[in-house]
């Protein structure tokens, strides 16, 4: 073992100790951690909903995106701040409804808003669905991290396990008490990580930020700006839109909006998560760097850019630190993730299915099924070859499905009905299933359209027979219950 | 609905129709080629944008909310 493993082992010990500690002598229940009473001011809620947003996915996908796209990968600061902005009308209404039914889950949201407790079932089936691909981006980042770091010595096969066994022993052990604790050394971490790569690499290897977009730029001509075919403007275009539409869909997000102690936190929020996002821009200038100072690493192994760059430049026990940054980044985000969907499986499709069976063994299955969700995430990050943007667009894809839904549903005269809600997102989550497991590109589905709709993301046409759909059905199911009424009047 | 809430829609149009003015590299701003500097450049402003929509909207005004 080098330095470099011997501080990342260190800190996943030292974040299993807090968990531990942060359990003895608080024993409390799940919901009462999750909605913490209600009582989150703004900056708790603001590290919080940063703290979900930013992943391993910011130092590994987003650099690794900037290195194998270039600008492509612009497309994530561009739709983290739209999504933000959006937090200052969105949820203070989210907020309200949740306070006055006293709801602590996603599905329960869905389920009240539209009176339909199937509706709820299948929120969370679609929840759950969505973050599959996002945990198994975790999984592999994990296995990138850790064969990365160890030089060598263990293949990313059995990074992927040894990974995947920490996750889950975090999760066990520290449950969700200790994720409060480590999310706020994590976001210290991975703040002044970035910020020291984002402005050292390029600094140093090329004297000033200017001067390495020129070098790069030279060796690969066209790289700084949007490709005409492909990943091109309508792809971007239309990537952003859906990713800041869907921005706070996440079922791990519900819990922390429900918790803020008052609407005005999140008005707050809508200034300070963009200043967040200028975090991604020195993201970019790490994948940049590598362009120049590590070629060759195609296609996944794009992805190794940032860790390939710190070994070729620090020393082992500073990419250790790199490598403690990302572990804690991995930790964090995967644990609010399983436990959010374990969570709402047991009380919610459990609970649904089996309603006397609720109560004393229900924590013993919410562990079971964070066990099965996470070795089903395993063998999919085993068997994958993928990106990691690509992961994460799927994921965003299929999220933002819900979309339509949730911002109908706030309206002060709802039009949608729940037979609608259910069908719109149904389709629009087939879509974007069927598309990724038969592999099936926009560009197959609409042959001989112009090029800029063969570009669009999936997820969009997916959007678009969602609302389709959702609109059409709620028309006709109104009509039909309208007519029933009229009937039993006369 | 309030007029300067539309002010939260100019970082919408400059990113979602704009960026189809800008797709270059030159002229570098801050070191950043033209379309990074756009989208560093408009983050910035959808935070100093919704300092102002905070700062006009009576509704943040109120010491307790009462909706």
């Amino acid at each position: 073992m080098n330095s470099a493993m011997w501080i990342i082992f260190g800190a996943l010990l030292v974040s299993l100790l807090l968990g531990i500690m942060a359990r003895r002598g608080k024993d409390m229940s799940m919901e009462q951690w999750a909605i913490g009473g209600r009582g989150f001011g703004s900056i708790f809620v603001f590290l919080l909903l940063a703290g979900e947003t930013y992943s391993i996915f910011t130092l590994l996908g987003t650099s690794g995106l900037a290195y194998s796209k270039g600008a492509v990968g612009f497309y994530l600061i561009a739709f983290t701040t739209l999504g933000a902005i959006t937090s200052y009308w969105l949820l203070p209404p989210i907020w309200r409804f949740a306070k006055k039914h006293n709801l602590v889950s996603q599905s329960e949201f869905f389920a009240v808003k539209y009176n339909s407790p199937v509706l709820g079932v299948f929120v969370t089936i679609v929840g759950v669905v969505a973050l599959v691909p996002y945990i198994v981006l975790l999984f592999k980042s994990m296995g990138i991290l850790v064969s990365a770091t160890s030089y060598g010595a263990i293949s990313p096969t059995v990074a992927i396990w040894i990974g995947m066994i920490a996750l889950v022993v975090y999760v066990m052990i520290s449950g969700i008490h200790g994720s409060a604790w480590t999310s706020t050394v994590k976001d210290f971490l991975i703040f002044f990580v970035i910020l020291f790569l984002g402005i050292y690499l390029p600094v140093h290897y090329h004297g000033s930020f200017q001067h390495m977009f020129e070098t790069v730029s030279a060796a690969k001509e066209g790289i700084l700006t949007l490709p005409d075919k492909g990943m091109s403007l309508s792809w971007f275009i239309s990537t952003v839109a859906i990713s800041a539409f869907g921005y706070f869909m996440w079922p791990h997000n519900a819990p922390t909006i429900f918790a803020a102690k008052n609407a005005r936190t999140f008005r707050t929020n809508a200034i300070l998560l963009p200043l967040y996002a200028i975090m991604i821009l020195f993201v970019y200038f790490v994948g940049f760097t590598a362009i120049v100072q590590v070629p060759g690493l195609t296609g996944p192994d794009g992805d190794y850019a940032l860790l390939r760059l710190s070994m070729k430049t620090f020393d082992p026990w500073f990419v250790g630190i790199i490598g403690a940054t990302g572990l804690l980044a991995t930790l964090v985000p995967g644990s609010m993730m399983l436990m959010s969907a374990a969570t709402m499986l047991t009380k919610n499709v459990y609970g649904y299915m089996f309603p006397k069976a609720e109560g004393a063994n229900s924590a013993l299955i919410a562990k079971s099924f964070v066990i099965v969700l996470s070795l089903v995430c395993t063998m999919m990050a085993l068997g994958e070859n993928n990106t990691l943007a690509t992961l994460y667009l799927t994921s965003f894809s299929l999220v933002t499905q819900l979309a339509p839904a949730l911002y109908c549903s706030l309206m002060k005269r709802n039009q949608i009905t729940k037979q609608g809600a259910f069908l719109g997102i149904f389709f629009g989550v087939g879509i974007v299933l069927y598309m990724t497991f038969t592999k099936t590109t926009m560009a197959m589905l609409f042959a001989g359209f112009p090029q800029w709709i063969q570009d669009l993301n999936n997820g969009v046409f997916a959007l678009v027979v969602n609302i389709f759909v959702m609109v059409a059905v709620s028309f006709v199911t109104k009509k039909a219950a309208d007519a029933k009424q009229v009937t039993q009047y006369s | 609905m309030k007029v300067y809430y539309l002010l939260g829609l100019l970082p919408f149009l400059a990113i979602l129709v704009g960026t189809g003015f800008v797709n270059r590299m030159e002229p570098f701003v801050f070191g950043l080629p033209f379309l990074l500097f756009w989208f560093f450049f408009w983050t910035i402003m959808s935070s100093v944008i919704m300092w102002i929509i905070f700062k006009l909207d009576p509704i943040n005004k109120q010491e307790e909310e009462t909706e």
